[in-house]
């Protein structure tokens, strides 16, 4: 443990009147900014050269675990391997230096490529138009449920369509995406074989449900095997329905939402097609619309004239506006794009795979931790260390934390909330079996710790830079910022030499 | 073919039937209703070999005409800064490339102390107590600054300026329905915004909302329209240039609550609009209402510092229904990137750099055969008339291999013939000869 | 550190886990033991003002954890005469002693005869061996 040593903020390694950048220096005219808008005191931006710049974001990266580290089966994530072929080509000067304002006919390659990548996701999807706009897969979310508010507004039944149906597994983006689209939440429960409970549906969808949101397969790594009927129901009801493609992973090339019955689809570019996740973003959240809706998709619309060339379309009187600037995340629209043509129509073999692997692990742990629901899974799967809390005082943080001391990063735990101590496995299409066995001689090594010594998964991980943190006190002191003047590191420590 | 990224043989594929106790994987599917099942292949282009695909690609890549093909003067919301090889090295490192958002801190101790610097660093410019970890882009922020203003005061109208940029107005009245607000615009005069006129506009409003420099790259009396947001009971919300904030007065010491903006200047390339970020930072009154995600400071069980995220309540994932926003995946990466780029500037040469862009903005304003359309002073940009519409202006400029700016035409009737150019410190006393030389023949 | 679960025989309860304590025209509001357990340790109070009135089964106010943030549901109708402000800096002591120190709210029944709908202890006690 002691080997890490404290690591300093850069603010801390900052020495006044020293810097890294170099400037060209022009003969220039004065100029002044008026005295009442001019900076009266300079940030406090840290002062470092170059080569310490270096070091310090390299140690920080040697604190950090990502795919290149080694697995990392985090449940609703798909933690996919990211192609660098994908990083070099959104590199490329005509891409990355091409300014959003260029005239259309300057640009033609950019477009004709988003104009492939809404053509190649609307066949993945079949479904009939797509905007690559939305940011992110919550914001494209929310950019589907403004769809489905503008139709009904269109119909003039907006007054009376005011719920939209979330199941009780959803990720947690569904319900706080329906308060932003200005809806009101219908909840609705999972039965004990893991679909959606179609007595509770009946009761529940009527004359005012406007939509259902569903991620299928689930968030229990399931498939609706009632899906046909659940939109039947709905569309019965003149209701429709979004697709969370979050798991998407799953069913590309196998089956598709269109054909499932949704009418609005959202894609995570950063799940299903490879881009990387950069920490937290950037991602980017396509959405695909049945021809019904393709009048209220956010414009600019990227369109092919006769002549063959591309061009932007604003004139869409029924559009919802703008959700994002520009055409969208473009630079990630590169790097899906590339992974779709690597690919082809052999992305079926990437969701086989995907699926063979979950079950795989799924059959060699299922004896050892919790099932809920006893059936094949999809790419995911979600297990319980119920008996393991019961029995020993072994929670799901526990077997996460002490995972880390195997070099493998934990699923994802505590969700969906229908599963108590959940442990919510997504191994992906990328891994070989010799990781996958590796993981499950792990797991299965966990389980035995706990009966045998709790302790020493109570105090996992051993091997990190820090122990467990109190996250309580992290709201209780809220120091969200550096404190300029305060002393040496907290710990007391010398400060490590990178 | 895929199978690059597929590590398994078709010996393991067995073995891993075999362990499940199916025969095949059509098996695995069972569940999925055969009248869903697609029968034929996806109708996708063949799979094509990394080399085949880099082929395609950089085809299409040549069919564009980036800066660097033609002198380019274009701004208007996305600036051509220089970005530092640095950055790019940085940002590239595998680490930080391929993680996911920091929930596992043990894990995740660099991505997490990268942001608690960024938020730091965010703060010293704006002159704010708290900053989130990012937001989409400077369009989208604007939005999150509504949502949190309309919650913290109950008030149901925004009030923005004219001259602010106009994709952000379109995706603030984008989501304004949702959230239930009514949006009222302040139209600019002499190409800034009159105090009083958004004092009016701001009465019973949750929050104005103003850009420092506007998008015709003025100056706005910002500390006035600030007081005039405060004085009629709403949030004063600045949406600022990152790199104007050497030379450039923080939002927060004069007088507003949030301080927004598009953070792709520091250290982004151009990108074709995206991916970029949002900066959004508040008075720490306001930390609980603030969308995204927070890093926070704490220590482990043996005393050592460390970073987790923090006020989780708030995001989606606890709050669900009553979350303040739904952001889950932000843009991270893109703001490490801008950590970056501000730190190997420093506060020298932050504000170097803006003194560099005012005096070619003074430059180009002594050198250009045009008059400026405002008389207000700018930073970075400088709009003038033409005296014949813009857009023939650019057409024929770029022709002579000089794209001269943004035709305001596209977004503000009346100014058809005003054109918005931008000096960053890539375009030299030179380029701004050059751009007169083209001026000068292409309006002859 | 938080108390052992207990459930005192001389309040009233609200089957969302929050109590009352009738004191002739006013009552005293807090969370149960179960509710500051299934939360865990509570990191911030957002009162309701002095003077706000309130709604039996209104949420009146919130509660926060690092996991979780939870409503106030109000058990009675009334108007808040006192806020517990020792919970701004220590909101722990929710934890600690829910019926005691960790009160959060004082109001002045608006109508008293809703204390009939309420939950004895026994009734509670039933209601978190169901759930």
């Amino acid at each position: 443990m002691s080997e890490w040593g404290e690591l300093p903020l850069i603010f801390e390694r900052s020495k006044a009147g020293r810097s890294a950048c170099s400037l060209p220096h022009y003969d220039l005219p004065e100029a002044k900014v008026p005295g009442n808008l001019a900076r009266s005191e300079a940030p406090r931006l840290p002062e470092l050269a170059e080569p310490d710049l270096a070091r310090h974001f390299s140690a920080l990266a040697d604190r950090n675990f990502g795919i290149d580290s080694g697995f990392y089966p985090l449940g609703s994530c798909t933690m996919k391997y990211n192609p660098r072929l994908n990083e070099r080509l959104a590199a490329l000067p005509g891409f990355a230096d091409l300014h959003p304002h260029q005239m259309p006919e300057d640009a033609q390659g950019a477009l004709e490529l988003c104009f492939r990548l809404q053509e190649a996701l609307a066949k993945i999807s079949g479904l009939d138009a797509v905007s690559l706009q939305p940011a992110a897969g919550s914001q494209g979310e929310l950019t589907g449920l403004m769809l489905v508010r503008a139709y009904f507004a269109d119909r003039g039944e907006l007054s009376e369509r005011r719920k939209v149906v979330v199941p009780d597994t959803a990720h947690g983006t569904n319900p706080a995406s329906v308060t932003m689209a200005g809806f009101e939440l219908q909840p609705v429960k999972t039965d004990a074989h893991g679909n959606l409970d179609l007595d509770d549906l009946r009761r529940v969808v009527g004359p005012d449900t406007a939509a259902l949101m569903l991620t299928n397969p689930s968030t229990l790594g399931l498939f609706e095997e009632g899906i046909v009927e659940v939109a039947r129901i709905f569309h019965d009801a003149g209701a429709l329905l979004y697709y969370d493609g979050a798991n998407l992973n799953a069913v590309c090339g196998i089956s598709r939402p269109g054909d499932m019955g949704f009418d609005v689809v959202h894609f995570n570019l950063h799940k299903t097609f490879s881009t990387p996740h950069g920490g937290g973003g950037p991602g980017a959240g396509p959405v695909a619309v049945r021809r019904e809706l393709e009048p209220f998709l956010p414009v600019p619309r990227i369109v092919r004239r006769e002549d063959g060339s591309f061009a932007l379309d604003s004139e869409q009187a029924k559009s919802i506006g703008r959700v994002r600037g520009f055409l969208g995340p473009f630079g990630v629209f590169v790097k899906a794009y590339a992974f779709i043509r690597v690919y082809g129509p052999a992305l079926r073999e990437m969701s086989e795979a995907a699926v063979l692997n979950a079950n795989y692990l799924l059959a060699r742990l299922k004896d050892v931790y919790e099932l809920r629901y006893d059936r094949l899974c999809m790419h995911e799967f979600v297990l319980s260390a119920c008996a393991l809390k019961r029995e020993h005082g072994i929670s799901a943080l526990d077997v996460a934390k002490r995972l880390m001391d195997f070099g493998i990063h934990p699923p994802t735990v505590y969700f969906p909330l229908v599963v108590p101590e959940a442990l919510m496995i997504e191994p992906t299409e990328s891994e070989s079996l010799e990781t996958l066995d590796a993981f499950v001689e792990a797991m299965r090594r966990i389980a035995a710790e706990a009966a045998e010594n709790p302790e020493l998964l109570h105090e996992a991980p051993h091997d990190r830079p820090v122990e467990r943190l109190d996250e309580a006190a992290a709201v209780k002191r809220a120091i969200v910022r550096y404190e300029f003047g305060a002393s040496a590191p907290a710990s007391g420590q010398p400060a490590a030499s990178t | 073919m895929g199978t690059g990224y597929l590590a398994l043989t078709d010996a393991d594929r067995e073995a891993m039937l075999a362990a499940i106790g199916v025969a095949s994987i059509e098996e695995l599917f069972v569940d999925v209703p055969e009248q869903l099942r697609l029968k034929r292949e996806l109708e996708l282009p063949p799979s094509a070999s990394e080399l085949e695909v880099e082929r395609e690609l950089s085809e299409l890549a040549g069919r564009n005409v980036p800066v660097g093909r033609e002198l380019s003067f274009l701004g208007a919301g996305v600036y051509d800064h220089y970005v530092p090889a640095i950055v790019e090295a940085i940002v590239s490192r595998p680490e930080f490339l391929t993680a996911y958002t920091p929930y596992q801190p043990e894990l995740s101790q660099g991505v997490l102390q990268a942001i608690f610097e960024y938020q730091t660093v965010i703060c010293e410019l704006t002159g704010m107590e708290v900053s989130n970890a990012s937001g989409y882009d400077g369009a989208t922020v604007a939005a999150d600054a509504c949502f949190m203003a309309a919650h913290a005061t109950g008030r149901k109208k925004i009030a923005i300026a004219g001259t602010v940029n106009p994709q952000v107005r379109q995706v603030v009245k984008t989501y304004a329905p949702g959230f239930g607000l009514e949006i009222v615009e302040v139209p600019h005069s002499g190409g800034v915004t009159d105090p009083e006129a958004l004092l009016a506009a701001s009465r019973g409003a949750a929050a104005a909302i103003f850009q420092q420099p506007n998008f015709f790259g003025c100056l706005e009396p910002a500390p006035d329209l600030a007081r005039a947001a405060t004085e009629a009971g709403a949030l004063a919300v600045a949406h600022v240039d990152p790199l104007s904030l050497g030379v450039l007065e923080a939002p927060g010491a004069y007088g507003c609550q949030i301080a927004i903006g598009e953070g792709q200047a520091a250290g982004n390339r151009l990108s074709f609009g995206g991916p970029h970020f949002g900066f959004l930072a508040a008075k720490k009154d306001l930390i609980r209402r603030m969308p995204g995600r927070i890093t926070g400071q704490t220590v482990d069980r043996s005393g050592r510092r460390g970073f987790v995220l923090t006020f989780q309540t708030r995001e989606q994932h606890i709050r669900r229904e009553k979350a303040t926003s739904n952001i889950t995946t932000n843009q991270s990466l893109c703001a490490l990137a801008g950590l970056v780029y501000l730190s190997w500037l420093g506060p020298k040469g932050l504000r170097e750099l803006g003194e560099t862009c005012l005096g070619l903005a003074e430059l180009a304003r002594q050198k250009l055969p045009v008059r400026e359309a405002f008389a207000a002073p700018s930073f970075k940009e400088i709009a003038v008339r033409l005296g014949r519409p813009a857009e023939d202006v650019v057409r024929e400029a770029k022709k002579l291999g000089v794209n001269p700016g943004y035709p305001l035409g596209r977004d503000y009737p009346g100014l058809e013939d005003v054109l918005l150019i931008a000096l960053t410190e890539k375009r030299s006393p030179a380029d701004i000869e050059r751009l007169a030389e083209v001026l000068t023949e292409v309006l002859a | 550190m938080a108390a052992a679960e207990n459930y005192p025989a001389d309040l009233k309860y609200h089957s969302e886990h929050d109590w009352a304590r009738i004191e002739g025209a006013e009552a005293v509001f807090g969370i149960t033991w179960k509710a500051q357990d299934m939360l865990g340790e509570l990191v911030f109070f957002q009162p309701p003002t002095v003077g706000a009135t309130v709604a039996k089964d209104g949420a009146y106010g919130e509660i926060e954890s690092v996991k979780a943030v939870s409503d106030l549901v109000a058990p009675l109708s009334g108007k808040v005469v006192q806020v517990n402000d020792k919970l701004k800096s220590a909101p722990e002591t929710i934890n600690d002693d829910p019926y005691g120190e960790g009160w959060l709210v004082r109001i002045e029944l608006a109508d008293p005869a809703e204390a009939d709908a309420l939950l004895d202890v026994e009734a509670y006690k039933q209601l978190l061996v169901e759930e």
